[in-house]
């Protein structure tokens, strides 16, 4: 690639360069390991050694202690319903809506992706959302969390551009073959898709899994709380202690201690590092299919 | 021997094409119904999550009462403004805002090109790839958990860089609570979570130069700086630009969770911005016609920005994004 030497500058360049990114990549994926040694170990240890990637005291008790009761186990199970029906919910509007635009002689096309991406742009804020969620009925309710994000402008656009990319022919032959539209989505259009459905479905489930503050603004019931609104009140506030919520008695709060800390931060993270090999591959691809124009 | 363009003119005049049809709306309708069940769901959505809401911003001009309703809670025209921008705090959170937002201009938006430049001087494909993969990861994490993350390394009961910062220095920071550490602790968390995903964009549109351009650059005795001045960067320009305009758009935009989770008691004079006071005035205060009018406000000028640097990259002879 390069036919003539590098200079002595140029060399240390690359030397530097090397150097910089490693220490680049060691500093983003160090502290989660040693989040998770330090969730495995004692408080002791925590407390003598400095930053340490094995632990010295094996221990289990900071996991023990955090599904001593329900309140995790609950919220992982909320964060689970949420992720599952809010992933569905999503493709449904969205696919649905992304097919019907990406017919070119449907009338009303313009007007309709104009609203879309006016919505983009400009929105009736926090405030009148909220309203709006409590006008319908839906305060503490899961579909609070799930149906005000049921659909994403940008995702909605290029899903529409790669429907309109599909060749015209197939979807004249099934007509002919006297499908309806809805047959068409279903039987010809949707089984050529995966690829693209995977992607957002992907975006959509990592987003539902990491979601905190619709939670908190909607779900008063601390029951209904899904896993990351739970971590912040433990991790943060050090509110939460790991018993029962209903019958919490303030005095008997005990402050949860760094271990315990780290065996929740791993168990709010530890699907997306389970999934990330899916998901970087599909991400990637997503991101540079939207980032095609047009 | 019919011309080709005569078939085709004899071909539309015996059927006409699918896309040029001027048949009346209503058959046009009824010919398309199916695609206009498939339409609704997602047009409702729009309809009462997006465009109800915007119709809500009107209660900035009432004095909102929520057991009133809309239709029966009396109108103050503009107070809530005059009030709003008469209030010390209304300084406040420009100055933080702006802050944060110049910060993150200065310091968060180049990182990720910069990264993308010198991993485009790697050679080897492995280590190239090896450092994507470990990069990447932040950006899935939920910022609840980076947040967590960064107040279990920094509190001052036993938190490992505390600790390690204190010994090295002697002194013991309050970062998680100390008005000086908002800001840069905002921006480090930014740049750990977004930096490496950040690249995909730009080694993407690296990957698109032409090799030759390089070869015919090299065989002139350009110096690795020197393509990377004459070559690169123009290649990246269209790019940075882009995404340089959608930042200025969203310039009052600070990241809402971020800040939110990282705001209390003890640093509230700096973290305070738009957003996060919209939250604290209107949902845990009740205050529901003050905060959107807060938010209204903040609003067009998102509009104004977002248009006016669309604007100005039309005149710098770039390509817009309308």
């Amino acid at each position: 690639m390069h036919s003539r030497h590098d200079t002595l500058g140029e060399r240390l360049f690359d030397v530097a360069n090397y150097l910089f990114l490693t220490i680049f990549a060691c500093v983003t994926v160090l502290p989660f390991v040693y989040i998770i040694a330090g969730s495995f170990t004692t408080e002791a240890e925590l407390a003598a050694r400095d930053f340490f990637i094995i632990p010295r005291d094996y221990s289990l008790a900071a996991y023990q202690y955090i599904f001593s009761s329900n309140t995790i186990f609950r919220s992982i199970g909320v964060s689970i319903f949420i992720t599952v029906t809010g992933t569905i919910t999503n493709l449904m509007f969205t696919l649905t809506m992304a097919y019907a635009l990406s017919r070119k002689d449907l009338l009303g096309r313009n007007t309709i992706m104009n609203l879309v991406i006016f919505s983009m742009l400009f929105s009736g804020g926090m405030i009148p959302s909220y309203l709006v969620v409590k006008e319908l009925g839906l305060i503490d309710s899961y579909a609070a969390v799930i149906l005000p994000g049921a659909i994403s402008a940008f995702n909605l656009i290029v899903i529409k551009n790669f429907f309109q990319q599909l060749p015209p022919g197939l979807e004249e032959s099934a007509r002919i073959d006297g499908c309806t539209e809805i047959g068409v989505l279903w039987r010809i259009v949707l089984p050529l898709s995966k690829p693209v459905i995977a992607t957002f479905g992907l975006f959509y489930a990592v987003g539902h899994w990491n979601n905190f503050f619709s939670a908190l603004l909607y779900l008063n019931d601390h029951t209904k709380w899904p896993l990351q609104v739970v971590l912040r009140e433990m991790v943060m506030l050090s509110q939460l202690a790991v018993g029962d919520l209903s019958n919490m008695d303030p005095n008997f709060v005990r402050p949860p201690d760094q271990a315990v800390k780290m065996a929740v931060i791993v168990v709010g993270t530890l699907p997306i590092l389970l999934l990330y090999p899916f998901l970087q591959k599909h991400f990637a691809k997503g991101v540079l299919l939207g980032s095609i124009k047009g | 021997m019919e011309t080709t363009a005569q078939a085709n003119n004899n071909r539309k005049a015996q059927q006409p094409l699918p896309e040029r049809q001027k048949r009346p709306w209503t058959a046009r309708i009824k010919k398309d119904r199916w695609l206009y069940v498939l339409l609704l769901p997602g047009l409702l959505y729009f309809l009462v999550f997006k465009y109800l809401p915007m119709w809500g911003v009107l209660i900035a001009f009432q004095n909102f009462q929520p057991f009133l309703g809309f239709w029966e809670s009396s109108w103050v025209g503009l107070d809530h403004f005059r009030n709003f921008f008469g209030n010390p705090d209304f300084v406040r959170l420009l100055r933080n805002t702006f802050i944060l937002a110049v910060y993150d201009l200065v310091f968060f938006f180049p990182a990720p090109i910069i990264v993308a430049l010198l991993l485009n001087e790697i050679r080897v494909g492995i280590f190239k790839r090896f450092v994507q993969t470990m990069v990447y990861v932040p950006h899935f994490i939920s910022m609840v958990i980076v947040a967590s993350m960064t107040y279990v390394f920094l509190t001052t009961q036993g938190g490992v860089l505390h600790a390690l910062i204190q010994q090295l220095t002697g002194r013991s920071f309050n970062f998680l609570a100390d008005p000086d550490w908002f800001r840069p602790l905002i921006i480090l968390q930014i740049m750990w979570k977004e930096t490496g995903w950040g690249t995909i964009i730009f080694l993407a549109a690296l990957a698109s130069v032409d090799v030759e351009q390089y070869e015919a650059a090299i065989v002139d005795g350009a110096s690795r700086f020197q393509r990377l001045w004459h070559i690169t960067l123009p290649a990246i320009s269209g790019v940075i630009s882009i995404l340089l305009i959608l930042r200025l758009g969203n310039f009052l935009d600070n990241g809402f969770e971020q800040i939110f989770l990282m705001t209390n008691s003890l640093n509230r004079s700096v973290a305070d911005v738009f957003d996060t006071y919209v939250y604290f005035v209107g949902i845990t205060q009740g205050a529901f016609s003050y905060s959107t009018a807060i938010g209204l406000f903040k609003s067009l000028v998102g509009i104004v920005l977002i248009f006016g640097s669309n604007w100005l990259a039309k005149r710098m002879g770039k390509e817009g994004l309308y």
